[in-house]
Order: C-alpha cells, then sequence, then structure tokens
C-alpha cells in the first residue's frame, strides 16, 4: 500500500515493526478529507456565538438580551444568571480553581465570556452578539505581574471567599536553601540575571470548538470535540454538569492541532452543553482566532530572577525566584501535587551540588491559561532559563558555553541520578551527544568564520542548549489531574483472520498515532502495520485514560500498547502449545510465529492462532476463547529524553533584523519507534521554537487590552524563517520503558529558544555589550539592545 | 469562524456598469477588487459597508502594457502579475523588489494594485512604490475620467481622491532615461506588513543624478513623501556619502508612530538606513553596477 510503503532506510531488513514508514493518517489529509469539526452537520444543529468583555476588569451593572431575542433567527440567549439556576455558572479549572462559565458579577479579562447565544446560523448569531446591551462599571485592572501584589491593587477575586489580595497559590518550594546558600558562599564566580519568559499562545490552526447534542428522549449527550483528553473531559462534564458519565460520549474528530490549548475544558463548551439540553437539539460553537488568542490557553509568562554560580570551572548551584502570571483564574495544566508544574525540573542536565527554587502565583487581569505549550507543566521555563544561565556564567567565566557543560554534565555512570530537586533521571549520555551536535555543526569552524566576520563588521552568533526533559506523566504515586491518575489503558483484539484493531485513549492531534500505535503492534506480534488499526478519540470504543500531551503518549500509552501486545503474545503461545501438541515453554518466538524449540519447521502464524482462537477446535484447558487483552499501564517513572541544539544566526547589524541560518538539533528520545515520524515532531517543533523565540508575544497595554488577538498581530513563523533543519540522534534506551523509548514531540519546543536567543546574544555581546535580551528577539527588540537600553517585553 | 455583517453584493460586468451602480447605491456602497483588505476588515466587522460591487470579472482592468513614454496598468492587475511581469522588471525592477516582500502567495494572487493604493494604508508597499516612481492614477466616473498625481491621490489616512461612485482604473508610470529603481523593507515576518519600507528611484543623465524620488511606507499617518531628500540628491553625483545623507533626511522628515512593530526611535532609524539602502541599489541598476 503505498501509505504504508516503507522507504528505503537501514531498517529496510526489517519490514515489520519499526522503521521509517509514512504515515497511515496522510493519505486523507493531503487529499483533503480529514473530518474536522467544522465538517461535521448533524440534522437540526443550530450554532452558538459568545459575546466578549471589551474590558480587562468591570462590574456587569446590567445585561439586557431583549433586542437579541427579538432576532428572527435566535433560539435563546444565556447569561450567568440562566446558568445559576442549572448550577453551571462556575467550573473547576484544572489547577483546583474555579472560573467563571459566563460573568455575572465582574469580567476579570478583556475576552471573558458574557452572554452565549443561540441561533440558526452562525451569521445570525454573530449578528444578535451586538443587540445585547451590557452596562459595565470599569475598574482598575492589574496587568503587570510583578504589581499584582501591591498592597493597593485591586482583587481580582472577589469571588474567592478569603482573598484579599491576588496571590494564586501559596509560595512554592523545591530543593534546600541551607546548601544553596552555602554553594554561593563557596563559589567563585556567581551571575544573576532577570529573565522573563513571556506570555505566548499555542495557536493551533484550528481554533477550539463543540458540538454539543443532547437527546431528550434517552438522556444520552453525544459531543463532537477535538481535545487532547477525551476521557478526562467527560469526567469533567459529569462532575459539572451533573449528568451521569456513562450517558455521555465524546467523539474527538481529526484535530487541526492542540499544543496544549485543547487540554482545558472551555466556557463556550459548557454553554452549547447547556444550550443543548435546554433546546434539545444539537449546538455547534467553534471560536474565531480572536477569541482563540485572547481567551483560550495561553502558555508561559514567567517572571524569573536566577542566580547561578561555579567553583573551580563548574556550575555548583542555583537559585531562582518566579512569579507565575496565571490570568483571571488558575487554570495551570498541572499535576496536583506541583503547583508549579515541573518547573523545578530547572537542575537540567548539570550535577549540581544545590539549589533552591520559589514560584508564586498571581492572579492578574488577562486571560486565564498557563497550559503547557508542547511542553510538560514549566519543563520549557525552566529548561529556557537554566540553559540562558549556563551561558551567562560562561560569559562571566570567559569560557566556552559548550565546554563549560561539558565539565558541568551529570557523568553517565550517575545514573539513575537524584536530582537536588528530586527527580531520577533515568539514563543518558550527555557528553556523547553534545559531542555529535559538535560535528555535525562544525563548531570550530563555525568558531572561527564568526571571528572572519566580526573582523569585516557582520554580527554572526552561536548558541548552544543542553535540555533534560521528564515527560510522560506519570507515576501513579506521584501524579493526577483533579485527582483522576495519569495512567493509561490500551485494548488489543486479534481477530480470526489476524488483523487487528487496538484501542488507546490517547489523542492524536498530528502526532501520527494511527501510524507509531500500529507499528508497536506489530513490532510485537510480527504483522504488518498495516494490519493493525488504531481506534481512538471515541470514549465510547477506546479504555480510560489521560489523553495526549507532555509528550506522554508513547511513554505512557506506548507502554500499554507494548504490554498489552505482548499479553496477547502470551495468550498466542498458549493457544500455539495446543495446535502444535506440546508444552508452552517448548517454543519459542520469531517476529510472527512461534515454533518448537529444536523442531523450527514446526510453528504457527499469529493469523493461524487468531483463527485457532476463535474457531470450534480444542483451546488450552480453561482457555475463555478469543485472541485480546486488555491493560493499564502505570509508569514506574517519568521518561528523560536530551538533547543538544546549537543555532547559528545573522543579525543585521543595521536593522536588528535576526535570520537563523542554521539549526542542528540532536536528540537523544531512546529508541524510535518511526523515525520519520520524530524527524517530523522535531520539524515542527524546532519551527515553534523560532517562533517563540523571535516573533510571538501575547501583550497588553495597561489597561488589559490584548494587544496580539489576531494573526496580523500575533505571529506565527512560515517556512521562510525556518533553515533547513540539521537532525541528528543518539539512542539512549529508556531503562523502565518496555520499548526504551522516551517522549519527543516537545523536545524540540522545549529546547530550541534558548538556543537561539544565546545565539542572538553571542552574536551581539562581543560589539555591543548585550548580556541578555528577552524573547521576542523583533528586529526592534534587537536594536533597542544593541543601542544598550533592552526592554522586558510588556 | 469571523463573520462580516450582513451586505448586498452585484457582480459588475463592465467599467460602465460599476460606476452606474455605485452612482445608485451611493456610500454606503464599496469596490470590492482581491478583497484582501476589506474582507478582513468585514470580517472583524471594523467596515461595514451595505452593498459590495464587485469587479473581479472586468478583465478589461487587468494588464500591464507600455504607452508611449509610460508604463499602464490596469487596476485590477494582480500582485502576482506585478511580480512575473518580465516587462517591469527590466523597466522598472522596483516592483518586483516590492512584490517578493508584500504579503504572501494567496495575497498575491488575488491582491490587486487598485485595491492597494485605494486603501490608502500608510504601510502599504506599492503605494511608496508609486510615490517614488512619481506616477499617476486615473479616475473615471459617471463625468468621465481624470488623471490625479500620486501626490494628490493619498488625502489622508485611508483616504484618496476616489469619490463616491468614482472607480480607480489605471496607474501611469512615466519611463525617462537612465532610471533605476529599488525597494527595501524590514518586516517582522515574511509576509508581515512593513515595519518600515522605502521606495527609491533616481534617473542618472552624464553622470549627475536628474531626478530622484523617494516614497517611505508605515512611518507616518499616510505614504511619506521625501521631497526634500529628493532636493539633496537633483543634480549630484551618486555616492555613498549623498545617500547617506539623504538618509538623514528620512529620519528627519518621516513621522513614525510606535506599535508593535516598533518604537518612533527605531522606525526613524529604519527609514534611514533603508533610505539608503534603497537608493545604493537603485543608483547601481540606474549604472548597471548592480551585484
Ligand atoms: C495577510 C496579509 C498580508 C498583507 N501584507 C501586505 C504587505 O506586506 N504589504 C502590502 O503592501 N500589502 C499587504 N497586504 C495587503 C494586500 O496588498 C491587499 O491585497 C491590498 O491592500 C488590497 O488589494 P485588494 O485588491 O485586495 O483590495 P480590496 O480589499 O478589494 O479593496 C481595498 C479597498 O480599496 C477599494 N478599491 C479596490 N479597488 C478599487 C478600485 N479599482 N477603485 C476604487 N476603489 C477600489 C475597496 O473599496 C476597499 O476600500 C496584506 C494583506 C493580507 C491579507
Amino acid at each position: 500500500m503505498a501509505t504504508t510503503e516503507n522507504l528505503p532506510t537501514a531498517e529496510a531488513e526489517r519490514p515489520i515493526g519499526f522503521g521509517r514508514l509514512k504515515r497511515k493518517e496522510d493519505a486523507r489529509f493531503i487529499r483533503g478529507q480529514g473530518t474536522y469539526l467544522d465538517d461535521i452537520r448533524l440534522p437540526g444543529m443550530v450554532h452558538g456565538a459568545m459575546l466578549r468583555s471589551p474590558y480587562a476588569h468591570a462590574r456587569i451593572l446590567s445585561i439586557d438580551t431583549s433586542r437579541a431575542l427579538a432576532h428572527p433567527n435566535v433560539a435563546a440567549v444565556i447569561t450567568a444568571k440562566d446558568l445559576e439556576t442549572l448550577g453551571l455558572a462556575w467550573m473547576p479549572t484544572i489547577s483546583y480553581d474555579t472560573q467563571a462559565v459566563l460573568a455575572g458579577d465582574k469580567v476579570r479579562f478583556q475576552g471573558q465570556e458574557v452572554a452565549f447565544v443561540i441561533a440558526t446560523d452562525e451569521y445570525s448569531a454573530n449578528d444578535a452578539l451586538q443587540l445585547i446591551e451590557v452596562d459595565y462599571e470599569p475598574l482598575p485592572a492589574v496587568v503587570n505581574a510583578r504589581k499584582a501584589l501591591d498592597p493597593d491593587a485591586p482583587v481580582i477575586r472577589d469571588d474567592k471567599a478569603g482573598q484579599r489580595d491576588n496571590l494564586a497559590s501559596p509560595l512554592w518550594e523545591a530543593g534546600d536553601k541551607e546548601s544553596t546558600d552555602r554553594a554561593f558562599a563557596e563559589a567563585d564566580t556567581v551571575v544573576t540575571r532577570d529573565i522573563i519568559y513571556p506570555r505566548c499562545h499555542p495557536a493551533p490552526l484550528e481554533t477550539c470548538g463543540i458540538i454539543a447534542d443532547f437527546n431528550p428522549a434517552t438522556g444520552q449527550l453525544d459531543i463532537y470535540n477535538g481535545n487532547q483528553a477525551p476521557h478526562a473531559h467527560r469526567t469533567v462534564y459529569a462532575h459539572v454538569a451533573g449528568l451521569a458519565e456513562h450517558m455521555i460520549r465524546i467523539r474527538c474528530q481529526d484535530i487541526g492541532g492542540g499544543f496544549g490549548n485543547k487540554v482545558p475544558v472551555y466556557p463556550g463548551y459548557v454553554c452549547a452543553i447547556a444550550g443543548s439540553i435546554v433546546a434539545g437539539v444539537p449546538v455547534k460553537w467553534v471560536e474565531n482566532r480572536t477569541e482563540n488568542l485572547t481567551s483560550t490557553g495561553f502558555a508561559r509568562d514567567y517572571v524569573m530572577r536566577s542566580e547561578m554560580c561555579a567553583k573551580d570551572g563548574r556550575i555548583t548551584g542555583l537559585r531562582v525566584n518566579v512569579i507565575a502570571d496565571h490570568g483571571a483564574f488558575d487554570s495551570t495544566a498541572q499535576p496536583t501535587k506541583f503547583p508549579a508544574g515541573f518547573f523545578h525540573i530547572v537542575c537540567g542536565s548539570y550535577d549540581l551540588q544545590a539549589s533552591h527554587v520559589q514560584v508564586k502565583a498571581v492572579y492578574t487581569n488577562k486571560a486565564p491559561g498557563g497550559v503547557a505549550y508542547r511542553c510538560s507543566f514549566r519543563i520549557t521555563e525552566a529548561v529556557y532559563l537554566v540553559e540562558r544561565m549556563v551561558d551567562a556564567l560562561a560569559l562571566e567565566m570567559k569560557v566556552d558555553p559548550i565546554e563549560l557543560r561539558l565539565r558541568s554534565f551529570i557523568a553517565p555512570a550517575q545514573f539513575p541520578y537524584e536530582t537536588t530537586t528530586g527527580w531520577t533521571y533515568d539514563s543518558g549520555n550527555y557528553a556523547a551527544t553534545m559531542q555529535v551536535a559538535m560535528d555535525l555543526a562544525g563548531y570550530n569552524e563555525l568558531r572561527r568564520e564568526q571571528a572572519e566576520k566580526r573582523a569585516r563588521g557582520e554580527l554572526m552568533g552561536i548558541g548552544v542548549s543542553f535540555f533534560t526533559e521528564g515527560v510522560g506523566a506519570g507515576p501513579r504515586k506521584h501524579m493526577d489531574i483533579l485527582g483522576l491518575s495519569m495512567n493509561d489503558g490500551a485494548d488489543l483484539r486479534v481477530h480470526p483472520s489476524g488483523k487487528a484493531v487496538v484501542s488507546i485513549s490517547a489523542q492524536t492531534q498530528g502526532q501520527g498515532h494511527e501510524t507509531t500505535f500500529a507499528q508497536i503492534v506489530a513490532e510485537e506480534l510480527g504483522i504488518p502495520p498495516e494490519d493493525v488499526e488504531v481506534r481512538h478519540g471515541d470514549t465510547d470504543r477506546s479504555p480510560y485514560g489521560l489523553g495526549t500531551y507532555g509528550s506522554r503518549s508513547t511513554p505512557v500509552s506506548g507502554a500499554a500498547v507494548a504490554v498489552v501486545s505482548r499479553k496477547v503474545r502470551d495468550k498466542a503461545r498458549q493457544i500455539a502449545a495446543t495446535m502444535l501438541e506440546t508444552r508452552p515453554e517448548d517454543l519459542a518466538w520469531e517476529k510472527g510465529r512461534w515454533y518448537v524449540k529444536g523442531d523450527p519447521e514446526k510453528g504457527a502464524l499469529i493469523e493461524e492462532i487468531a483463527a485457532r482462537a476463535y474457531s470450534g477446535e480444542e483451546l488450552p484447558e480453561g482457555f475463555e476463547g478469543g485472541l485480546d487483552a486488555q491493560v493499564i499501564y502505570d509508569p514506574p517513572n517519568l521518561t528523560y529524553p536530551y538533547g543538544a541544539y546549537i543555532a547559528v544566526v545573522d543579525v543585521d547589524p543595521d536593522t536588528g533584523h535576526v535570520k537563523v541560518r542554521r539549526f542542528i538539533a540532536v536528540d537523544d528520545c531512546g529508541v524510535r519507534i518511526n523515525p520519520m515520524i520524530v524527524d517530523g515532531q522535531i520539524h515542527g517543533g524546532l519551527a515553534e521554537g523560532i517562533g517563540i523565540a523571535l516573533m510571538e508575544l501575547l501583550s497588553f497595554d495597561e489597561e488589559g487590552n490584548c494587544l496580539n488577538s489576531s494573526f496580523m498581530d500575533y505571529l506565527i513563523p512560515t517556512a521562510l524563517e525556518c533553515p533547513d533543519f540539521e537532525l541528528g540522534e543518539t539512542v539512549t534506551p529508556c531503562p523502565h520503558h518496555p520499548l526504551g523509548a522516551k517522549g519527543v514531540g516537545e523536545s524540540p519546543n522545549v529546547g530550541s529558544p534558548p538556543a537561539i536567543v544565546n545565539a542572538v546574544i553571542d552574536a551581539l555581546h562581543e560589539t555591543h555589550g548585550v548580556e541578555h535580551i528577552d524573547m521576542p528577539c523583533t528586529p526592534a527588540r534587537v536594536w533597542a539592545a544593541m543601542q544598550g537600553r533592552p526592554e522586558p517585553p510588556q | 469562524m469571523q463573520t462580516p455583517a450582513p451586505f448586498d453584493y452585484e457582480r459588475a460586468t463592465s467599467v460602465e456598469e460599476a460606476i452606474a451602480s455605485l452612482q445608485r447605491l451611493g456610500p454606503e456602497a464599496r469596490v470590492i477588487a482581491g478583497g484582501h483588505s476589506l474582507l478582513p476588515m468585514m470580517k472583524l466587522r471594523l467596515a461595514h459597508p451595505e452593498y459590495l460591487v464587485d469587479i473581479n470579472d472586468l478583465a478589461e482592468l487587468a494588464y500591464i502594457a507600455e504607452d508611449g513614454d509610460e508604463i499602464v496598468i490596469g487596476a485590477l492587475t494582480r500582485h502576482v502579475e506585478l511580480l512575473k511581469s518580465e516587462l517591469l522588471a527590466e523597466r522598472l525592477p522596483i516592483f518586483r523588489d516590492a512584490e517578493q516582500v508584500i504579503a504572501d502567495p494567496v495575497v498575491r494572487n488575488r491582491g490587486t494594485i487598485g485595491g492597494s493604493l485605494c486603501q490608502a494604508d500608510a504601510a502599504e508597499d506599492l503605494s511608496a512604490v508609486c510615490t517614488a516612481l512619481k506616477a499617476k492614477v486615473v479616475i473615471r466616473g459617471a463625468e468621465g475620467e481624470r488623471t490625479v498625481g500620486i501626490e494628490d491621490f493619498h488625502v489622508g489616512p485611508y483616504m484618496t481622491a476616489v469619490r463616491d461612485g468614482e472607480l480607480l482604473t489605471e496607474v501611469r508610470i512615466p519611463v525617462r532615461p537612465g532610471a533605476g529603481s529599488a525597494h527595501e523593507k524590514v518586516e517582522r515576518r515574511a509576509g508581515d506588513w512593513a515595519i518600515a519600507a522605502a521606495s527609491a528611484a533616481i534617473w542618472v543623465d552624464g553622470g549627475k543624478i536628474a531626478d530622484a524620488g523617494i516614497g517611505l511606507a508605515a512611518v507616518g499617518p499616510t505614504t511619506v513623501h521625501l521631497a526634500r531628500a529628493e532636493e539633496v540628491l537633483r543634480g549630484k553625483a551618486p555616492s555613498e556619502d549623498l545617500f547617506a545623507e539623504a538618509g538623514v533626511v528620512a529620519t528627519e522628515d518621516c513621522s513614525p508612530s510606535a506599535d508593535g512593530r516598533g518604537p518612533v526611535d527605531y522606525k526613524r532609524h529604519l527609514a534611514g538606513v533603508l533610505t539608503t539602502r534603497a537608493l545604493r541599489r537603485a543608483a547601481a541598476r540606474a549604472l548597471h553596477q548592480e551585484a
């Protein structure tokens, strides 16, 4: 089949299972035959539109919906008052905070949901929005996170009993203060930097939306909604709407990108569900681009102060203080036990003597979020910080930034390695990966080229980052979201013909699950990947699990699929023993076949075994028949992928324009199931990293107006900003994953921004004295830094 | 989805019919050409025309041709045609410079020169180009045609000399000997509007600059015509120092405002840098010395 054709590669001798394989799903995507939410039209379906607040902070004095209701095509207008009677005015966030579904008392950010119109078509619904009259009394807005805790700052969350300031969560600490103080006291070099990871947005090309279809006759609620965690959403709806969980079915169609933005439940979803329950017909609501950028889960927004120290030429200690801007409602995505996500993985790839990390979260009059944009719960911020700090230290010590990293790395023999903030890294050989990157880049040659160019007045920079990520949340003992363990199920059925269906809870948004997971089954059962159908995205047809984000699909669901395949293989062994009239322990496995040890001619293929399993013939004693199995996988630890990235940039000395000329990315994500998909993931993430480093920013004026509410002002990168990426790999198998695989989807997004910013600073430091520049490195901001007045992003 | 407010729509089959419709429908009617400026504004509900008169079928308005000592371009000529035109590349290479950095292929396949000029957005690259080239535009109404210099065409931000019931039909560019022209732009990202852009044309005669034209985009409420810098250049031999001097004038004579693309000082600085660069390239082309 053309779509699963094997490309000629080194793995060519392994036609089944792992290896480069074109994605099964691409056949429909490249023909324009994917089915996205907007392609779904149900009989009798009506359309919703959301009225949003023009103010960042204001009291709602009155809402008059009468003119909208008089519109001939309008069926209903829902406000907070209506939701109150249904008990739906507020909903829980994924961080145990509450969020107004529709604002009743106050609006707390510009773009907040105020009223929901249901009409026969989306044009009428949007026309009717303009007929709703809301009387607001504007209040002073808190926009700057650093001023949120000022004594005279207006209290944003006066809806919460006992809330007298804008603190969103108590101070959270990791590491050890005393030993860190000691490390700094003994150090011979210390650097301090104020570093901001500005607010940006995952901006999936398909915005968020839902179709809610409540059947009043049966009480069944059918939901179509491209989200990243359908099972968790179903549980949340059961809690929020008081609906019976077994009467809710969520179907995720094809999804046009998620990147963390489609993890949360949004007010529009709840309104559409409430609307369908009230109206008794399907209600569709799809947000527009502005709504997506200004009201749904943003990412980052960490204001960080950090100190790093060195002694005897290597890094010894780290101190970090963070103010986290969570917006008006705390809907940060993170496991319950880690109030600042995995930020405390901030020790990076280095064997530190001590570290101490503090994070304080505040409310501001900005959109809620803090979702993990292609990152595992704040790891991106951590990696950015530590990799910027190492470069700052290298500058201070006048040593090559790669040299300082090599001296400070955790050594291979130290794994499993416990960091000073309590993480247990599973495996690694960092220096080897760094070396591959240096060789690919021609690092020494690049430094020579840089010196020559500098002499000619040209500005070229070389930037390095070396990241370690903890991905694949997570072990039940450590991690849950809203009380739900972060484990995944898998269900494998081999049909009598030997073709198989594997059902998983992970939900692809472009990651290629339909191919990768088929390959895992193929590898384990020895059948071709095209004979394995991967079923996902339908809560009625897949086992429970927490979805796809945090690079967790292969670490958790992938492991589940491997384990369930092995269970089926063991079952097949029992059946084969009966077929071959021998004992299971006398059989040996080769791909797709159990055979008699010592008599390899005598064996049974998996499809023969499958046929037997469903046949009327004799089966092993006590055997129920059929060839299937089910598992739930609880990962023993996170997986710890890592990588060495090198960026080469040219800066226009007159205009400050930055061009990323080369990008070298060497990733170690353990065993690669489909290296082509891995490469694709890395390409996409590097493009995003370039966007974040050079152009992406959600900024606000003093009144809290969002200044980047469309793609005219919120820039995402194009192919023209991306060089021809140069990829490399090392393979250090994960010791506790059944396949030796580690997550990789987020590595490039996490690892690339610091490499690019380090490169920009490297280009400007010697000639212009630039010591730090905050992202995004737009021409104007770079030019300001070159003039000696770098500015933090607003 | 972003949805515009309700409007009525007519599709014109001739220039006369378009003008008649515009006359009949009055000030609430708008011409729609490529729609790449108008439709986004309508979808964001920043523009609420009651009627759209679609001129996309008026093939007679899509051409690039020589007419005596002028190059004439029909108002409905798309960006992509300006980009691909060999005639323009040879005679007025500034167009290809500009078209390579205007928007993206999707926009360039539809957007028109007429729409670009009539939008009268100060950031419009083609307005700067036409200013540098000292173009004239032809406006037709029920009473007939009139020709307006580009200087008098842009009367303010988003305002042009086109009156209700009129249509821009043609852009006419004088062709003079010894010409060289170039466009320089700095953008935050490929396809983005300019942070600042400079268009320059010079006409060299006997080793001296006989005449010069400079237009700047995105550094004032409307397209900036650098008359004083043109005066500095006239009658002098092209040189690095001279172009730098013109650049200094550019920094002084523009009036940018701060926005997401950058602060005022940076934009002024860019106006200077880009003016100098555009002049350098225009001169190299005039003198056939382009690298
Ligand atoms: C994503 C994007 C990026 C862009 N980037 C750039 C850029 O970098 N540089 C740049 O210069 N431009 C850019 N543009 C604008 C682009 O060049 C538009 O195509 C152009 O501004 C408008 O041309 P149009 O034919 O689409 O006009 P329309 O949108 O159809 O019309 C614009 C205005 O002109 C009027 N009009 C149109 N034709 C006539 C006529 N013949 N007579 C009278 N009135 C008329 C209309 O009534 C309307 O008011 C961008 C546009 C987009 C969408």
